[in-house]
């Protein structure tokens, strides 16, 4: 089984509810949930709408076809109409002009207010839902009391099985079988994995898509004993969190694109001072604003070279929900072993869409400091936080610590004490010994999601939340078609880039193609770059809009194979 | 300078020979030797500038960070660890130009950090170009036909602001500049001291004498905790420019209001586990 169902209608109009109780419904009845959202840049008006697919089997990707579509407005029914399978229904209140015969329409906003209260049509609506698909309503009736305990719960009761009573089921499921999953998007991943990851400080200013990572961990701020400020600007939240790394604790900053070209200066301050740090960057279309609410993965090129002068970075694509807790515990464990600022490289799309992933396993999980042992320094062994050692890694402290021992960091080029210095021996041996940290974090690097064929003729090349709609478009392209030799390689670990798997597929496959959603083809040039292998087609998609496996396989049909 | 001082640092001092620097870098010392403070329990954070500077020639923690952002760190590491004295040394160029969206939201944040800016009315590491304290009609190399802007009254922004300790310091005042000093560092909250000290190479004009015959020590009798009278004690220049506390008043400092860090130990000493995420996980079945 496989069914997707939209819900449209204008900013503020309540489809957020709708979807919220509908999928909860479902996981709750065991079964797998996608939850892909589409919204625009306004509180009120406009218009947005949520794409919940839900299985016995688990889900990776949204998907275009559509079997069901509830339309709270007349735009639903004309956007979105033409996506409707054959075999689909669009539901909407009776007020809403029938346009089709494949539309349904209903007295939801009357019954709602014979309910007792005209805004729980959007119970009205889920009752409908459930009984379309056949699943019975106690669950959900024990849920909407929960949820809306302030706000007419026994209306909403009533609402729901007026909605149920409507019509008889139409679509018989097979039983849910799912447990111990979590239903999270990729952003609240990030802030679970944060808390898992030991983080007490979170500065931020707030921007879309990256909000949502500040608000999670505002939401236990108390509870989990964290403190989450909003700074003034993009320029303090960095800053703040370099210096509370700097006294000995982990912090965090997050941001989209637009705030992450203001934080590039403190991303060489991190380098230069070799403090630990992650920032999370969610990406959105730019430049500038660009497109605030819509996905792209425009900002890898720039990431990968941001802050003037040379330093050394870790740069991770978060490649869906579940890694992104992973990711988010291992960043933190990498920048505070090699002292280097690591980024998160996530997408508005990941950070959005919700599903159901198995629950964090936090055994899997470790906190590792790499402090140094501050009892080991006497007057004949001073100190230095900035000593050259063999491995070219220098010792770092907790100041305010150990009596007699000052921990002194500088943005200037320094000597091995941390004073500023004009040596340009020195400064040879600071590079060196900073630069050279690259060498040692490639042994740390995991290589790319291998998908389909062990040694494809057509090799696919593509990063972060690509991962999931193009697994589920290879997985079809090879049924539709046994005898294809094609397969992927999905980044996570971008900078420095794994090669070894790459360099193997590569020298034996035919074409090399990437996938990506920006403009230039960013991957591919850091493939060219780093490897010498050239991309010779390209699948590109800029549109704000995240590609389905269908936009996929469509494109494959028509470039490459 | 005093080798036998706990707070010595054997950083060779790159500022110009009669600098009020080096004046402001003594009484510092002295400031932190009278409190009983160990170097280790003291951080100096810094932007960049000639100010900028002081973490290396002061035997503490330092964090040297970036121009205009030496609020930032100093406000991270505090949150991080609350017992540490944490101290800001920065240049009026750093502190109220490139700073001074900083400047205004730290005020009303009102974190228990010390801010001494050493404002000497003049760029002086990009070598004499006017900074936001340059006085109107003061000719420079950009400025060529005087300063045009008005300039930046730090004591009155800071009392509309927020700030919880406001005052005035110059180095030609050892003894009161040393009091100053320690009375902002024991404040509870955000303590800005502005600090007179002369460029004697890119400021001809506000000079050690010029700030000697335009100054004077506010009475024993002047009461810091009236507002209004802070404010109109801030706007006066023409007629004398009052050193001491113009201002202070007891509000909850940041410490204070946030439940996280008034209660238990410094961040910096929890010892926490993975498994602290456990009880939110529930939040998402």
């Amino acid at each position: 089984m496989d069914y997707n169902v939209l819900i449209g209608g204008a900013a503020g109009q309540g489809i957020d509810t709708l979807s919220t109780l509908f999928q909860r419904s479902l996981y709750r009845h065991g079964y797998h949930v996608f939850v892909h959202k589409d919204y625009m840049s306004r509180v009120r008006g406009g218009h947005n709408f949520i794409q919940i697919r839900f299985s016995d089997t688990p889900l990776l990707s949204h998907r275009d076809p559509l079997d069901l579509i509830v339309a709270l407005d007349e735009t639903t029914v004309k956007e979105h109409m033409s996506r409707l399978q054959k075999s689909g229904f669009l539901m909407a209140d009776e007020e809403i002009k029938k346009q089709s015969d494949r539309m349904i329409t209903f007295p939801i906003h009357k019954l709602a207010k014979e309910a007792g209260n005209s805004k729980t049509f959007t119970s009205v609506f889920l009752g409908l839902l459930l009984k379309w698909y056949g699943l019975p309503l106690e669950q959900t009736e024990a849920f909407l009391l929960e949820t809306f305990h302030d706000k007419s719960p026994e209306a909403n009761v009533k609402a729901l099985q007026s909605g149920a009573a409507l019509i008889k089921e139409k679509v018989s499921l097979p039983p849910g079988s799912l447990s111990d999953h979590l239903l999270v998007d990729g952003n609240q991943a990030i802030a679970l994995g944060a808390i898992a990851a030991g983080v007490t400080f979170y500065s931020a200013y707030p921007m879309t898509p990256s909000t949502s990572i500040m608000n999670t961990l505002a939401s236990y701020q108390t509870e989990a004993g964290i403190v989450v400020e909003q700074a003034e600007d993009e320029i303090a939240a960095i800053n703040m969190a370099i210096g509370a790394n700097y006294a000995g604790i982990r912090a965090m900053t997050g941001t989209s694109g637009g705030g992450f070209s203001l934080m590039t200066e403190a991303l060489g301050l991190a380098g230069i001072t070799e403090t630990p740090l992650v920032v999370a960057n969610v990406q959105r279309p730019g430049p500038a604003t660009g497109f605030p609410t819509r996905t792209e993965q425009s900002d890898l090129s720039f990431i990968l070279t941001a802050s003037h002068g040379e330093i050394t970075r870790m740069v991770i694509a978060l490649r869906n929900p579940e890694e992104s807790f992973y990711q988010t515990t291992r960043a933190f464990n990498l920048s505070e072993k090699y002292q280097v600022p690591v980024i998160l490289l996530s997408d508005q799309y990941l950070a959005d869409y919700t599903v159901t992933v198995p629950a964090f396993d936090v055994s899997h999980v470790t906190i590792d400091r790499h402090f140094a042992d501050g009892s080991s320094y006497s007057e004949d062994h001073p100190y230095q936080r900035y000593e050259l050692t063999d491995n070219g890694l220098s010792p770092r402290l907790i100041p305010g610590k150990i009596p007699g021992l000052v921990v002194l960091a500088d943005s200037d080029e320094h000597d091995e004490d941390g004073h500023i210095t004009e040596s340009a021996e020195m400064r040879i041996n600071m590079m060196k010994k900073r630069m050279g940290k690259l060498e040692l974090i490639k042994e740390e690097l995991q290589e790319p999601w291998m998908l389909g064929d062990a040694q494809p003729d057509i090799l696919l090349l593509a990063w972060g939340s690509i991962a999931g709609p193009l697994e589920e478009a290879i997985t079809r392209l090879r049924k539709e078609n046994e005898s294809l030799s094609i397969g992927a390689l999905v980044f996570g670990d971008l900078w420095p880039l794994p090669t070894k798997q790459l360099t193997s597929l590569a020298e034996k496959a035919k074409v090399l193609v990437n996938i990506e959603q920006n403009y230039t083809g960013q991957l591919a040039k850091l493939i060219r770059q780093e490897t010498g292998f050239h991309c010779t087609k390209s699948i590109l998609k800029y549109d704000g809009r995240q590609m389905t496996p269908e936009f996929i396989l469509e494109m494959l049909k028509k470039e490459v194979l | 300078m005093n080798e036998s001082s706990r707070f010595y640092s054997s950083d060779e001092v790159a500022w110009c020979p009669g600098c009020g620097n080096h004046a402001l870098l003594a009484i510092l010392k002295q400031a932190l030797e009278e409190l009983d403070k160990n170097p280790h329990e003291v951080l100096i954070c810094s932007g960049i500038g000639q100010a900028a500077k002081t973490p290396h020639y002061v035997n503490v923690n330092g964090f040297n960070g970036l121009h205009g952002r030496a609020i930032p760190p100093a406000f991270g590491a505090k949150v991080a660890n609350k017992d540490l004295t944490v101290i800001i040394n920065s240049g009026d160029g750093d502190s109220y130009g490139e700073g001074g969206n900083h400047l205004i939201h730290n005020m009303r944040r009102n974190l228990d950090i010390t801010h001494f800016v050493h404002d000497n009315m003049i760029y002086g590491l990009t070598k004499g170009q006017a900074s936001p304290t340059t006085r109107p009609g003061h000719t420079t190399g950009i400025q060529t036909e005087g300063v045009v802007l008005n300039p930046l009254n730090p004591l009155a922004l800071a009392i509309t602001m927020g700030a919880t300790f406001v005052a005035r310091g110059f180095v030609g005042e050892k003894e009161q500049l040393v009091e100053l000093m320690k009375q902002a560092i024991t404040h509870k909250g955000y303590a800005l001291l502005d600090i007179f000290q002369p460029c004697v190479i890119f400021n001809k004009i506000n000079t050690f004498q010029w700030y000697k015959e335009h100054t004077f020590k506010l009475p024993e009798s002047y009461d810091p905790t009236d507002r209004a009278t802070a404010l109109q004690m801030a706007f006066e220049w023409d007629d004398g420019i009052p050193l001491g506390v113009l201002f202070k008043e007891d509000r909850t400092t940041y410490t204070e209001s946030i439940e996280v860090l008034r209660e238990g130990p410094p961040l910096v000493d929890r010892k926490l586990k993975p498994d602290r995420v456990i009880p939110f996980l529930d939040n998402f079945k």
